[in-house]
């Protein structure tokens, strides 16, 4: 578990926090100027803050009110950073190895082959960094951290300077990492998608200060924490992949509730993740006939919340889990929506939780 | 080398001595003084600048001087270094002393340029793998700025080789000893018949200058190759 409690002034504002980090991946989650590279900087000991402790399971890497400050080639942690920083003139292979040359005798080390293979980077050994595409430095640069025997990943934006095809190459090797190895990861995003796709446990900024703290379901679920504003909240529910139609269609279950998505490129049997953005979802009183949508769910109104605007969120119960649907306050009061209510939920579009909250794919529309 | 009288060999054996000397001693305080000023910040870090560079912009002669009031016999530096039989007074040391003075902020130049080159953030990547700040530098930095440390060491060398007024002013031109390329040719010439001689030993200037240079490319080269640069 890693504990980090840290104050640093900042432009316009103070970097006031502490939250804890469980085992798996923990996605610092905010939009830019939160203060997400500040923490992770300051936990891999790049740059000294003002005054904090953070401590890695139960060894303290830097507690400044006790003046202490463990050097970052002390840490032991694995930093993948926005661009590759592969070094130019090693090769591949080489750069792979780097870390090994470090590590204290006795490390748990990770097999070069294993990693390899999982990265798919065996045939990119001899080659030097100048020779590789984006995506390929980007894998090596997540092997090259993972075989240095870390206690602790950090990966600060790692996708965000790739475009959305790279950015779909490289998420599956993170999803590995947080399934097949047991390094805990901080990984920072201001993505809604890579949130939902990746993270086991979310830390919300705003402006230095830790806003909420949850599972990526929740979060995900809360417009108001959304850095991108209210068109990135939506529901997140687990979903098994039952069989592919022959027209083209995937039918997933999720909770007993069927939901048919274009071609999954995944075996029947997979747990997915789905996302259902509350603005793709319209409510109805009535089963609704003679409409194109394929995925309709019976609900129950939970809990209603609006603001100033004229937009209301709905959070519905239904098998499937939870679902939300962004509508206008006038409907809410045409339909007579509260609490209790049952209603069906017209969902627009299900996507599976992909790189990019633009990449929903949309079943029928 | 029979078309060189004994004396012009011997002027081209110093001048060549005098130059290695002077360019590979000062290395490692040339990439320290570099490495210093391009990624530290300390106090003064302006008047050290000032010093490595100063031997460009003054006088040589006036160079020359202040190494003899340093240095010298009489001086106390030189009485110092005395005891443990160091001396430059009036030695071949001394001329490579003056040579590696002058060529010293050619070389710092060289090689700092070469270091701001290198992004920091390879060192940051690096020590995050767990290597200490100076097996940051020695597998990261050092191998990237090679190309820098070459041309560092060939302009040190080259202005070695042409070093004139600070070492006659230092050690004086003291065939066998102190009298270097340089001032070999001002002596040659300083006598009637010398002509020939002095044009010998202008073409070997030439032509060692051309041949240092032309070994700077081709390592540089080879280096750029090594590093992946295509």
């Amino acid at each position: 578990m890693l504990e980090v409690s840290l104050r640093q002034p900042l432009d316009g504002f103070t970097l006031d926090l502490s939250f804890e980090a469980p085992a798996g991946v923990t996605v610092l989650f905010g939009g830019s100027g939160a203060g997400k590279t500040t923490v992770i900087n300051a936990v891999a000991g790049l740059k000294r803050p003002e005054s904090g402790r953070v401590a890695l399971n139960g060894r303290v890497l830097f507690d400044l009110g006790k003046g202490l400050w463990v050097p970052p080639h002390r840490r032991r942690l694995g930093y993948i950073f926005q661009e590759a920083r592969l070094f130019p003139h090693l090769t591949v292979r080489q750069n792979l190895l780097f870390g090994r040359w470090f590590a204290p005798r006795g490390a748990v080390r990770e097999d070069l082959d294993r990693i390899v293979a999982m990265l798919g980077i065996g045939a990119l050994m001899q080659r030097h960094p100048v020779a590789l595409s984006g995506g390929e430095k980007q894998r090596v640069a997540i092997g090259r951290a993972l075989l240095s025997s870390p206690d602790l990943i950090l990966a600060d934006e790692p996708l965000a300077a790739l475009d959305e095809a790279r950015k779909e190459e490289i998420l599956p090797y993170f999803e590995r990492l947080r399934d097949e190895l047991k390094v805990p990861m901080l990984y920072v995003s201001h993505s809604a998608a890579e949130v939902a796709r990746l993270a086991t446990s979310v830390v919300v900024l705003k402006d230095g200060q830790v806003q909420r703290q949850g599972n990526a379901a929740e979060v995900l679920g809360d417009d108001r924490v959304m850095p991108t504003g209210v068109r990135a909240a939506g529901a997140l529910l687990e979903a098994r992949l039952l069989r592919h139609h022959p027209d083209g269609l995937s039918e997933l279950d999720a909770g007993g509730v069927s939901l048919f998505l274009p071609q999954v490129q995944q075996v029947p049997g997979s747990l997915l993740r789905v996302r259902i953005l509350a603005q793709d979802v319209i409510l109805s009183r009535h089963r609704p006939e003679g409409l194109s949508a394929l995925n309709i769910l019976p609900a129950e109104v939970e809990q209603i919340r609006s603001g100033s605007g004229p937009g209301a969120m709905v959070s519905l119960k239904t098998d499937a889990g939870r679902v939300l649907a962004r509508i206008t306050r006038r409907s809410a009061q045409a339909l007579e929506l509260s609490s209790g209510t049952q209603c069906y939920a017209v969902v627009k579009s299900v996507a599976i939780a992909r790189s990019d909250v633009g990449g929903a794919v949309p079943v029928d529309d | 080398m029979t078309w060189l009288g004994p004396e012009e060999w011997q002027a081209v054996a110093l001048s060549l001595k005098v130059s290695i000397w002077a360019s590979l001693v000062t290395l490692p305080f040339g990439i320290f003084t570099a490495y210093a000023l391009a990624r530290w910040q300390f106090p003064g870090k302006q008047v050290v600048n000032g010093l490595v560079h100063l031997p460009l912009i003054l006088p040589p002669v006036v160079t020359g001087y202040l190494l003899l009031l340093t240095f010298g016999p009489q001086a106390g530096l030189g009485g110092f270094l005395q005891q443990f039989g160091i001396s430059f007074a009036f030695r071949w040391t001394g001329a490579a002393l003056a040579a590696a003075i002058m060529g010293f902020p050619l070389m710092v130049r060289a090689i700092r340029l070469s270091i701001e080159a290198v992004d920091p953030k390879l060192e940051q990547a690096a020590a995050t793998l767990g290597a200490n700040p100076f097996w940051a530098f020695a597998t990261v930095t050092l191998p990237l700025i090679l190309p820098g440390i070459l041309a560092g060491v060939i302009l040190a060398f080259a202005k070695a080789m042409g070093e004139f007024g600070a070492t006659i002013t230092f050690v004086s031109n003291i065939p066998g000893q102190t009298q270097t390329l340089p001032s070999a040719i001002y002596a040659f010439l300083q006598v009637p018949g010398g002509e020939s001689a002095a044009l010998r030993l202008v073409g070997i200037s030439v032509a060692v200058a051309m041949g240092a240079l032309i070994l700077s490319e081709v390592l540089a080269r080879r280096a750029a190759r090594r590093l992946g640069g295509l």
